[in-house]
């Protein structure tokens, strides 16, 4: 399948898009953050007018694929674009990160999908964002300090390479708190450390917002489950559709059985079954680790036919 | 011809030729291979051109279906065709997948006496001849200004859309999915209804001028306050369907191998994920399946398990087989192809392995008491008869609820159970905003949302303005309130009749796009 030559342009077009022609959605930017994450900023207006804080995209990169939820990490109405954040963990974020360079299109993205997070009259908020949760957090902070809320973020990365917007992070937040795993940048320690500094350093935090890997927005709702500190999570089931149709994305929030896609993602953290959630989150191992395999054998066969001259080679600057 | 009678005509229905139960499991080609044109037209005899009709009355949009089948029977298929269009726009899709033994079917006179005559057969048969003939109606269409947006490109929606744009209207399909069809496309398997029949329908709308927008979410990416206030839509139909799918809410549903019939049919329909790893989307493939529910949709589940090579599986259903809501030929089909029925079994909680996954079923025996509200008698459970099913793959198929999407984001009025709320003529508490199909009636069946998509359309014609002539003038006797066929102001919608002097009229055949639209829609 990544033999398909439309979608593997070895050298991009250099001609600025136009906004707004033609049905398709032109990559405008794409910024590599670390050796598996990149931000591509997409073209299309309509959704940039509509997009509020804590809404996702279903995103496909060419008609055999599959339809992968992003959480929107960034809009500008100005510019009528989207900023997507994208982590190269399975079959189809690597791809993306092989084919999706300026310049090229993306074969479908449908959006913004979920429930907005409700910015609330909080008048100290902590935005918490771990690990794929930090470019999420974003809107939401940026919509908090819109409303005229004090915000303190706190950001967690691995160590300081791999530290990304923290200059438009300080732009909305008040305070920020970087940990790294290895103390590189800012405090050493997890967010629920800077979590729990920030909360003893403020005891008028109304709100808590924590976006991440499941593991780390448990621990987050903990953290603040003592002090009875309302604490927002979004959640990142498995999806099909991601219109309500599929019921793949169901949680357990409380007593209830509820759907990411349409009643989310955003629910009380401190009601949602974390340990349903992960093992729901895994259900697909095996055949991701197939849908991965059979790529790295494409993608052999396709430089082996490289070398013998025959077809042009999928040559992603950022694999 | 002599006059038919019940004692002239072929005593027995013609056979379809079917697929062999072994060989179809094996693939998702269509099962039904449908009649040729002999075994049509001995169909064809065996109808008795009743006076009154009780077919068409059975029949949720009308079809003259003594007046096609007596078409097939003079080997006038073409003719057949245009009769069946006047008012279904997809005979090949209702040929295959409306329920006709509880429709029209249900109150063929032939019925009283013999097998009532195949009328779904022949409408397939005659659907199918259009597509692979490239028959299509060619309307001499009156363009009108007016530009009416249809949200959701399924049965309701297409109906609604080939209606309006017959009138000259501006069409807009707005699909929240990345291909359109809606529930044809996502649900229903092709070894049922073929991706090509979908793809020759969608077809045939662009012919007659509609614009499919797909990955679109109305509600989300814009609302449908904002086509009207904004976006210059002069009216909006809503056939967005009950797609959002019940869990039973018995401990153990949130297990690994436990899905509903939607998810699994998208991705295997919508999604080609039985050709995973060459197409991206998995699928969950479980060895010994349980479904739950004894609907359609149940039955497509079942068969899609089949095929993706599930060793054995079994349908769980609290009522009676005679209780079963699928279409008989699916019923039968599934049993063919080795699906083992639990008729009045109750599912009562679902197993765990241990390591979140799927060991098995519990459920409880039931019986039939007493008639319920539905008219069916209800299933209690026998005290004391529970047993453990083994399984470890669990599929929900117990019906849907409403989309939440349009209730969510606009100040339409939904009834208590979250579908929309309109009068008898289809239309919303919003002004110039029209619903139909399953958001407005909760689950039902592909010709029903049609029948709900044509109506709303002639509600949304008379709203605009524009006359709605077309069951007028089609009497064959001519006109009708003493106004003639040729008055144009009233009729934005002639069938070009295959002389010569239409076909080679100037706005046959391709769509005239209205010059004037740009300027009058422009506010």
């Amino acid at each position: 399948m990544t033999s398909s030559s439309d979608a593997l342009r070895s050298d991009p077009a250099p001609t600025p898009p136009i906004p707004g022609a033609g049905p398709g959605l032109p990559v405008v930017d794409r910024v590599d953050i670390s050796d598996v994450t990149f931000s591509l900023e997409v073209l299309h207006p309509q959704m940039a007018r509509a997009a509020r804080a804590g809404q996702f995209v279903i995103v496909m990169t060419h008609p055999e694929g599959e339809r992968v939820p992003l959480t929107i990490a960034d809009f500008d109405r100005d510019r009528g674009t989207v900023t997507l954040v994208v982590q190269a963990v399975g079959k189809t974020t690597r791809e993306m990160q092989q084919l999706c360079q300026v310049g090229t299109d993306l074969h479908g993205m449908a959006g913004p999908l979920g429930v907005p997070s409700t910015i609330g009259s909080a008048r100290t908020v902590v935005c918490v964002g771990g690990g794929l949760g930090v470019a999420p957090v974003y809107p939401q902070a940026r919509a908090f300090h819109e409303r005229g809320a004090t915000v303190i973020g706190v950001l967690g990365f691995r160590n300081a390479d791999l530290v990304f917007w923290e200059d438009k992070f300080r732009e909305v937040c008040d305070e920020l708190i970087l940990c790294t795993d290895d103390g590189s940048a800012g405090i050493q320690g997890l967010v629920t450390d800077g979590l729990r500094l920030a909360l003893e350093q403020h005891p008028d935090v109304a709100e808590v917002v924590a976006i991440g890997p499941p593991v780390m927005m448990q621990a987050c709702a903990e953290a603040t489950r003592p002090h009875g500190i309302k604490t927002v999570v979004s959640l990142n089931p498995i999806m099909v559709d991601g219109t309500g149709m599929c019921g793949g994305c169901r949680v357990r929030v409380g007593d209830q059985v509820r759907f990411a896609c349409v009643d989310g993602p955003d629910f009380d953290g401190h009601a949602v079954d974390f340990a349903d959630l992960r093992s729901r989150l895994g259900r697909y191992r095996g055949e991701e680790a197939q849908a991965l395999d059979h790529w790295y054998h494409a993608c052999r066969r396709a430089e082996n036919a490289v070398a013998d001259d025959l077809i042009p080679a999928p040559t992603g600057q950022g694999a | 011809m002599a006059k038919r009678t019940i004692r002239s005509i072929p005593q027995d229905r013609t056979p379809v030729r079917e697929q062999p139960a072994a060989e179809r499991i094996g693939s998702f080609d269509e099962v039904n291979l449908g009649y040729d044109a002999d075994e049509a037209a001995r169909e064809a005899q065996r109808c008795l051109f009743c006076a009154d009709a009780p077919c068409m009355s059975g029949c949720p949009v009308s079809v003259d279906i003594p007046e096609f089948i007596r078409k097939v029977s003079d080997k006038d298929v073409q003719g057949a065709y245009e009769t069946i269009a006047r008012t279904n726009l997809l005979p090949a899709v209702c040929g295959r997948v409306c329920p006709q033994e509880s429709q029209c079917e249900s109150v063929c006179t032939v019925g009283g006496a013999l097998e009532p005559v195949a009328i779904g057969r022949l409408e397939r048969y005659v659907g199918d001849l259009a597509i692979s003939e490239g028959w299509s109606q060619r309307p001499y269409v009156v363009p009108t200004p007016y530009r009416v947006g249809i949200v959701g490109s399924g049965p309701a929606g297409m109906a609604c859309a080939a209606d309006l744009a017959k009138a000259g209207c501006q069409v807009t399909v707005f699909e929240a999915l990345h291909l359109a069809g809606g529930v044809l496309r996502y649900g229903i398997p092709d070894f049922r209804l073929p991706n090509e029949v979908i793809d020759a329908e969608i077809a045939a709308l662009e012919r007659l001028g509609v614009e499919f927008r797909t990955n679109t979410v109305v509600g989300r990416l814009f609302t449908v306050e904002q086509m009207v206030d904004e976006m210059g839509f002069d009216a909006v139909f809503i056939g967005t369907g009950a797609g959002y799918p019940t869990m039973l809410g018995i401990p153990g549903d949130s297990l690994g191998g436990v899905l509903s019939a939607n998810e699994l049919l998208t991705r295997a329909n919508l999604m080609k994920a039985r050709d995973f790893p060459m197409h991206d989307t998995p699928i969950p493939l479980g060895t010994r399946v349980a479904v739950v529910g004894a609907g359609n949709t149940a039955m497509d589940a079942m068969r899609v398990c089949l095929r993706l090579g599930a060793e054995s599986v079994q349908c769980v259903y609290r009522r009676s087989r005679a209780e079963a809501p699928a279409r008989a030929e699916e019923l039968h089909h599934a049993e063919q192809e080795g699906v083992e029925f639990h008729w009045l079994t109750n599912p009562v909680a679902v197993l765990d392995d241990g390591e979140g996954n799927v060991r098995g079923l519990r459920c409880q025996r039931m019986e039939l008491g007493e008639p319920d509200e539905s008219g069916r008698r209800r299933p209690v459970p026998v005290p004391g008869s529970e047993f453990a099913l083994p399984c470890d793959q669990v599929v929900f198929a117990i019906g849907t609820n409403a989309n939440p999407i349009i209730g969510q984001t606009s100040k339409l009025v939904l009834n208590r159970r979250g579908y929309l709320q309109v009068d008898d003529a289809f239309a919303t508490s919003m002004v110039g905003v029209f619903a139909g199909g399953d958001i407005v009636t909760g689950a039902a069946t592909v010709i029903e949302a049609m029948g709900a998509g044509r109506k709303a359309a002639a509600s949304i014609k008379r709203h605009l303005g524009i006359r709605d002539t077309s069951l007028w003038y089609d009497d064959p006797e001519g006109a009708r309130f003493g106004i003639a066929a040729h008055e144009r102001n009233f009729v934005r919608l002639r069938l070009a009749e295959r002389e010569p002097a239409y076909s080679a009229g100037p706005a046959s055949g391709a769509p005239t796009v209205p010059s004037t639209s740009t300027a009058v829609t422009a506010r």
